[in-house]
């Protein structure tokens, strides 16, 4: 699936576009009016993706991309949050972005959902992007279905409220006031008032970082899930490194402003923690992050890759016939 | 050897005698009671003070004539033109300068400078500019009213969490559906505040402007009454602010009931 109409959100100086590559150039630019955001129809993104605006002069990688970030800067009081940034996901595809507290990555997302715009370099998102903060930032005085529909161009009714928190598992709580809303709903609707936009683009802002353990798996299920049937493209932002590999196609991690490192995540969904494979890129990934390497997990992992590959079955063997003899 | 036990005994266990409300209800009744004993002994002469009795057959018969419903209803008429007009007022200033920053440097500093100007005392310069008709006394609730909206409702506004200014950004709300959906319905809770004070400036604002030179209105009997020495009419007039007061008060709490009930805080309904 491509993405169709691309939102180009422009640096406020003028001067810093000469930095950016050459696709940039012809970037399509299509400030239309807002009703030009909501829902549209199915046939609007064939297979090609190529509309009308693409075809004029746009270059072909344009649309087959659903982030396209090049030298992006971002300074705050001169301090360079983010430096000469480069970045590019595929439309549909499910980034995960890593990064220690500080590192800037929750300010990429702002740029990207178009909430910064001090910046510097290029950046293409698509005009159909959603953003799901840490917070739900419901509005208080506002019910739930109300909160769903809040922005959406034209006079949209209740039955589409009503199809996205189904999707998310809430349409019990329709006409509920956010304040009744346990933390886990409350971030359902907010994930609700996201999609029901139709969104290319799925901003998640440490989204799950507020739930209890127990509410965030089913939550990340959940995205994931959404993930799956919309095919949308999903940039998370988050600090948990299981998170990540469990959810994401490709993980970045970034680092003093830049996307430091990056790996794809090339696991069977649904993924297992237990899975060596996925123990190893967490023990990566961790590395990266620059946490010395935690005598727990990573050395477990090893073990038990070693003892896979090497005389495993003899020493489990052992064991059991250990174990069996004791309960005898 | 084994500890020796006792019953922790429920609250709900213990007898109560007296009904709450009765037990609150004995200390004024016990008041009134005094009152109106010292009254029929003749410790309190009725110059002075008149008894609770003489009040009560006064204001039957006050109401009885008709004097006292047309007073109060130019009374209540006053203050709500006067409210109407200050929160007219108050509430646009305060857009003005809660919403935009061009606002507030033209306007905020003069409003908070007036503010600090007692309002009681424009009571001279309002008789040279409006004379001594219904115009002074209207003005002069306006203006306390005014103020109080003013300062509530503009901080309602400035007190909107940035966070839900920013979700509704990254709705794709613009700028009259972000003062629509996002900061109008923040600043509700800073506009009933506003509203509460100012009704308590109207009812005091009231008293003061209704012994300007005035011909009808409940300040207007109890002047008269000053002149007559009728204590049990002023005692009248004074119930009559206290019970329109309470009123006012009640229609505002009906009013945060209604508006503000997806508030997290309210514990009320």
């Amino acid at each position: 699936m491509a993405t169709d109409v691309h939102g180009r959100i422009g640096p406020l100086e003028k001067t810093a576009i000469g930095r950016a590559p050459a696709p940039e150039v012809d970037a399509p630019h299509t400030d239309g009016p807002a009703s030009a955001r909501g829902p549209r129809p199915e046939g609007a993104r064939g297979p090609g993706g190529d509309t009308a605006d693409q075809s004029v002069g746009a270059p072909d990688e344009g649309a087959a991309v659903a982030i396209e970030v090049a030298g992006l800067s971002r300074s705050f009081g001169g301090r360079r949050v983010i430096d000469d940034l480069h970045l590019t996901v595929r439309p549909g595809e499910f980034v995960a972005l890593l990064g220690r507290s500080g590192c800037g990555k929750s300010t990429l997302l702002r740029v990207l959902a178009g909430l910064d715009r001090e910046i510097e370099g290029l950046v293409r998102v698509p005009r159909a992007r959603a953003v799901a903060f840490q917070q739900p930032r419901l509005m208080p005085w506002k019910r739930v279905w109300r909160n769903v529909l809040l922005g959406l161009p034209g006079r949209p009714d209740r039955t589409t409220a009503e199809r996205a928190l189904a999707e998310v598992g809430l349409t019990e709580r329709a006409t509920a006031w956010p304040k009744t809303l346990s933390g886990g709903e409350a971030q359902r609707a907010s994930l609700a008032r996201a999609l029901v936009r139709e969104p290319d683009l799925l901003l998640l802002d440490e989204p799950f970082g507020a739930l209890d353990a127990l509410t965030r798996i089913t939550a990340q299920r959940l995205v994931a899930d959404v993930w799956q049937r919309r095919g949308c493209a999903v940039l998370l932002v988050t600090h948990d490194v299981d998170e990540a590999v469990s959810l994401a196609d490709r993980v970045l991690v970034m680092d003093r402003g830049v996307i430091a490192y990056e790996t794809p995540v090339g696991l069977d969904r649904p993924r297992d923690a237990g899975d060596p494979a996925f123990t190893a890129l967490r023990a990566e990934l961790l590395d990266r992050l620059g946490v010395a390497a935690p005598v727990g997990p990573a050395v477990t992992a090893e073990a038990v890759t070693n003892a896979v590959s090497d005389a495993a079955s003899d020493v489990v063997s052992d064991v059991v016939s250990d174990a069996v003899r004791k309960e005898g | 050897m084994s500890p020796v036990l006792e019953p922790v005994v429920p609250l709900s266990a213990r007898r109560r005698s007296v009904p709450r409300w009765l037990r609150r209800a004995t200390g004024p009744l016990a008041l009134l009671a005094l009152w109106q004993v010292c009254s029929a002994t003749g410790v309190l002469s009725p110059d002075t003070l008149a008894s609770p009795g003489t009040i009560a057959s006064t204001a039957a018969d006050m109401t009885r004539d008709g004097t006292l419903p047309d007073a109060m209803a130019v009374s209540v008429q006053r203050v709500a033109i006067g409210l109407a007009l200050g929160g007219l007022v108050g509430i646009a200033l305060a857009l003005l300068s809660g919403l935009s920053r061009l606002g507030e440097d033209l306007i905020d500093a003069s409003v908070q400078m007036l503010r600090s100007i007692p309002w009681v005392g424009m009571i001279p310069l309002f008789i040279i500019w409006l004379g001594i008709g219904e115009a002074p006394k209207i003005a002069l609730i306006a203006l306390g009213v005014a103020f109080h909206l003013y300062l509530n409702v503009y901080a309602g506004i400035r007190g909107v969490d940035t966070g839900l200014i920013e979700a509704g950004t990254a709705l794709g709300l613009n700028r009259w559906g972000l003062v629509r959906h996002v900061v109008l319905p923040g600043a509700l809770p800073g506009a009933m505040t506003g509203l509460r004070y100012s009704l308590a400036t109207a009812w005091l604002a009231l008293v003061f402007g209704e012994t300007i030179n005035a011909d009808e209105g409940i300040g207007f009997l109890l002047n008269r009454a000053r002149e007559f020495f009728q204590t049990d009419v002023i005692v009248v007039c004074l119930l009559v602010y206290a019970v329109l007061g309470l009123l006012a008060d009640f229609v505002v709490r009906t009013l945060e009931r209604l508006l503000l009930q997806w508030r997290p805080t309210f514990t009320g309904a």
